[in-house]
């Protein structure tokens, strides 16, 4: 088997692993990544939210927040395990197909 | 480490965006030069490798979560200006679908993982292991340490972003307008947290992975970065 091949497998076995780094925060009862609070994390750890993160807050309307479909905030872990290996393919598909076109741009053919 | 919108001031995402831009010309412009068309599927796999193990959190029992970049791999395998672009293509889509990271934060979240910790990451392997053997114990040993202090290079590099905030941008009355956190309270919760526990797993899928390709495939490591 070729090394790419192997390495190949490698990527899709970690998309199958990925809801873990949705589970073990959960289960470790541990919160968001330090400075990646929403407005309403930070309005509780300081007593306000700051005006101008408020306003830039809500700039941008990812189609997938949060690596999950939009609505399904409330639903149950096995849901947003789904979403999560839905969103690790979606984002995974798009980063390759980009990468390898910036590749096929930019290498040196026939080496 | 994915800084979103709102945390940084405006001039703030307008210098670094400014400070990668040439970053970006010149690494197309060497990687141009250099990278090989059999080079590409490795290009796709370190940036889809990136994206996906930025996605696993990793907890502090009762606290935050961190994650590691997969970057400083990226470096050993592409070279540093290749391995920009790969994570550079991972932290875009992820702040674009995925609000993973601002999208008025692209240019300083790929200042801290796609440039401070590859290029970091990329010296202190080579480095470490200079002059030894592709197959030798001291590679995998030099790829966990440049995972291990790239990745720490890169949060405090974060953290000081976030620091800044609130000596650049205050109201009348104190309040701060953007991050409302200091460099005294930044930096150690960043770095603290990244040197008890996220800088571990940088080291530990650097190097096993390092260890892996020298088994099976040795001239991954002996061509990688040139």
């Amino acid at each position: 088997m070729k090394i790419t091949t192997k390495l190949w497998i490698g990527i899709v076995v970690l998309i199958a692993l990925a809801p873990l780094g949705l589970l073990l925060p959960e289960y470790f009862n541990a919160n968001d990544a330090w400075g990646e609070w929403g407005t309403d994390g930070i309005k509780e750890l300081t007593g306000y939210i700051p005006r101008g993160l408020e306003k830039l807050s809500s700039l941008w309307n990812a189609p997938m927040p949060d690596y999950a479909f939009k609505g399904w905030e409330e639903k149950g872990l096995p849901h947003l395990s789904f979403a999560y290996i839905i969103s690790a393919i979606a984002g995974i598909a798009i980063v390759v197909l980009a990468a390898f076109i910036i590749g096929k741009i930019l290498s040196k053919k026939g080496e | 480490m994915h800084i979103p919108d709102g945390y940084l001031g405006p001039t703030t995402c307008g210098v670094f965006y400014a400070f990668m831009l040439p970053i970006w010309v010149v690494a197309s412009k060497i990687v141009r030069k250099t990278l090989k068309a059999r080079q590409v599927p490795l290009l796709a796999i370190a940036a889809a490798f990136s994206f996906v193990i930025m996605m696993l959190n990793v907890p502090i029992p009762g606290g935050t979560t961190g994650h590691a970049v997969g970057a400083v791999l990226a470096a050993i395998l592409l070279g540093p200006w290749a391995a920009c672009i790969a994570v550079t293509v991972a932290l875009v889509v992820q702040a674009l679908l995925f609000g993973d990271g601002g999208i008025t934060a692209i240019g300083a979240n790929c200042l801290n993982m796609a440039f401070v910790e590859v290029f970091s990451g990329y010296y202190l392997y080579r480095l470490f292991s200079y002059g030894s053997d592709v197959s030798s114990g001291r590679r995998v040993i030099a790829a966990g340490i440049a995972g291990y202090a790239a990745l720490n290079i890169a949060a405090l590099s974060t953290a000081v972003m976030f620091g800044v905030q609130p000596l650049l941008h205050k109201t009348a009355n104190g309040q701060a307008l953007y991050c409302p956190y200091g460099l005294n309270v930044a930096i150690p919760a960043m770095l603290g947290e990244h040197l008890l526990i996220f800088g571990w797993v940088e080291a530990a899928v650097t190097a096993l992975v390092i260890k892996y390709l020298q088994k099976q495939a040795p001239e991954l490591l002996a061509e990688g970065g040139r």
